[in-house]
């Protein structure tokens, strides 16, 4: 597992030494009554990604986990009307929405568009602003995260997980609506975060890994595809970056999201960005 | 770009890890052979009859993501290829036969992939067991259990008819045991096979109406997406390209040769026609427990399909192959031709006056009109 940890280190590493990071002068933490802090404390976080021990398909292992500092979120999504005045400015992909929507939250926006807007705001504001990566987004949702538990396919007979799978997404609560509603219309968890596991799923920093379980329980990167992001809502998924409306069809079964959406993680520059992405106190799992 | 410098990171770090593939214990105890793969419009040596009992066929495939040229213009356009060709190659079995494939997709791709073969049972044709992201493989077998003509596709969630017109489609040929028959029981053989795969593409254009070229695969998306939904191909090319199978590249035969055409449209219909010629024994939706038609003038594949044709050729000469949808054959594309060696048979076609000037007073079609008047 540990080797996992230091991959996405070093990805979100890649991230803060864009240039953009480096050439911004340090400036006052900007008063934003939308950004949230949330002191470090232990959680339970379900590793992203697709497990298997002795080739067989494993459960995704549960562990105790820790930020290494504490984290300041977005309490709500961005909204359309933020996005637009980067697009407006030239630095995000122009994406169509209702102008009556400008108060609600942006969708339709990929994790390259997410991304080109947290360098935006990096450079408008000198302070560095990232997408969360999953271990953030499920400390930062707390009770809102749903935890499921699949059943898991036997290759030997992969069909009965696959039904099973099937009823269990076509069972899931689906959102009333499916346009953006008002900030807030989900409601608040006790982080004081808005509209988490609504009807718009987040874009996460967090790569695709598949990962070998150990006999000591530690986990082995088999492969790492960070052209597929875990994106997080009222489920976990993986979404290709580039994917804007994450509508399924045809033949691939299975409930996609809603909406894909976004909402910032902020950082002081006086805050070690390696250190502050080392989820500690792993246990074997 | 942050995108691909993450990407490459992720992969540089992944790969001080040495994945060890576990190989299922091999429980069918049948003889193998390993079948090396080529690019349409040919295929692979293989026997029409066989008297060998059912075998484990392996084939091969690495799925490529690269910029192609789709026209005498120089359209560029980002494709995604099984064994980089539009289409993927054609792969003949033998009914009772096991279809076993190694789906590669390496590293130097950006995107995950799978395969489902209509051919196939369960699984969605195996798309739900073959989810290979960039540096990683998977091994499916299945068995042929029915003869014909089918397609193979890539099927991503979320994403399934841009990678199939994006170049992701092929055929299988499942031939009987005993080889193909016609309507009354008796052998049928060809000299030559060709595939044509035919393939819709739908590329973006600019506000000036140029076509747009995009860095990679992924960024081409959006737009590509948006030019789909209008139903409208911009190009209907066989094998990929305009004039892929014309001039130099034109298929061959010669007088008394039967050819096989095994045609597939893996997402829109289309109307194959052999102009001079035409279709002696005809499987239009490819499957041979059915019997063929005989002596078709224009065949119909469905999307989504293969089918397959014979014929003999009787005359010597040029021969266009088209999508008899006129306007797709000649300003979109869909044109081939064969180049047919031989002595010409007067007796089937002779120009009895070549064109000159309309002679007065003697009998004619033209007279006979005014006469009638
Ligand atoms: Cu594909």
């Amino acid at each position: 597992m540990l080797l996992a940890m230091k991959i996405k280190a070093a990805i979100t590493a890649a991230v803060l030494a864009s240039p953009i990071a480096l050439t911004v002068a340090p400036v006052a933490h900007p008063v934003d009554s939308a950004i949230t802090e949330i002191a470090a404390k232990p959680f339970q976080y379900r590793l992203a990604g697709d497990f298997s021990r002795d080739g067989k398909p494993a459960p995704a292992p549960l562990r105790e986990a820790l930020l290494a500092a504490s984290i300041k979120i977005m309490n709500r999504q961005v909204t359309a009307g933020e996005y637009a005045r980067c697009a407006d400015d030239g630095r995000c992909p122009k994406i169509p929405q209702a102008s009556a929507m400008a108060e609600r939250p942006m969708v339709g926006v990929s994790w390259r568009d997410a991304t080109a807007y947290a360098e935006w705001m990096t450079n408008k504001t000198g302070v560095l602003h990232r997408l969360p990566t999953d271990e953030e987004w499920v400390f930062a949702a707390g009770q809102k995260v749903r935890e499921e538990a699949l059943p898991l396919v036997d290759p030997v007979d992969p069909a009965q997980a696959w039904i099973a799978r099937y009823e269990a997404e076509a069972n899931r609560a689906r959102p009333g609506a499916l346009d953006p509603q008002p900030v807030g219309a989900f409601g608040r968890n006790e982080n004081g975060l808005l509209d988490v596991g609504g009807n718009i799923w987040e874009w996460t920093n967090s790569c695709f890994l598949r990962m070998t379980l150990e006999p000591t329980g530690a986990a082995r990167v088999t492969n790492t595809n960070c052209g597929v992001r875990v994106v997080q809502g009222a489920h976990r998924t993986y979404m290709t970056d580039f994917i804007r409306d994450p509508r399924t069809g045809g033949c691939a079964a299975g409930v996609p999201p809603a909406n894909l959406g976004f909402r910032l993680v902020v950082e002081d520059k006086n805050w070690p960005a390696l250190q502050r992405m080392i989820v500690a106190t792993f246990t074997p799992g | 770009m942050i995108t691909r410098r993450i990407a490459l990171l992720g992969v540089a770090v992944a790969a001080f890890v040495v994945a060890v593939p576990a190989l299922a214990a091999d429980d069918l105890n049948l003889p193998r052979q390993a079948v090396a793969l080529v690019a349409p419009p040919f295929v692979h040596p293989h026997e029409q009859a066989t008297k060998e009992a059912p075998k484990i066929i392996e084939f091969k495939l690495v799925i490529t993501e690269k910029e192609v040229v789709i026209d005498e213009a120089g359209t560029k356009f980002q494709a995604m290829t099984f064994n980089g060709s539009m289409p993927g190659p054609l792969m003949v079995v033998h009914e009772g036969d096991y279809v076993e494939v190694t789906l590669v997709n390496p590293e130097t791709n950006a995107m995950p992939h799978n395969i489902d073969f209509h051919a196939a049972t369960g699984a969605l044709g195996g798309g739900a067991l073959t989810h290979v992201n960039p540096g990683e493989q998977v091994v499916l077998r299945w068995k042929a259990t029915r003869t014909g003509t089918f397609i193979y596709h890539c099927a991503p969630e979320g994403m399934i008819p841009w990678h199939v017109v994006s170049g992701m489609h092929g055929t299988v040929m499942v031939l009987p045991r005993d080889g193909l028959k016609n309507r009354e029981g008796k052998a049928l053989r060809y000299d030559r096979l060709y595939y044509v795969g035919e393939n819709d593409l739908y590329v973006p254009k600019d506000e000036k109406g140029q076509y747009k070229s995009y860095e990679t695969v992924g960024e081409s998306f959006a737009d590509t997406t948006e030019v789909m939904r209008k139903l409208i191909p911009t190009h209907v090319v066989f094998n990929g390209k305009v004039g892929a199978l014309t001039g130099k590249n034109a298929m061959t035969s010669k007088v008394g040769e039967t050819v096989m055409i095994v045609h597939s449209q893996a997402n829109r219909d289309s109307r194959p026609h052999l102009i001079g010629g035409h279709g002696d024994y005809v499987w239009e939706t490819g499957k041979f427990v059915n019997p063929p038609e005989k002596d078709l003038e224009t065949w119909f594949i469905r999307g989504g399909s293969a089918g397959a044709a014979l014929y003999t050729f009787r005359q010597p000469g040029i021969y266009a192959y088209v999508n008899h949808n006129l306007i797709e054959a000649v300003e979109l594309g869909a044109t081939a031709h064969f180049k047919v060696e031989g002595k010409w048979n007067n007796d089937l076609m002779t120009q009895v006056q070549p064109p000159g000037p309309i002679l007065p007073g003697k009998s004619s079609a033209a007279d006979a009109v005014v006469k009638t008047r």
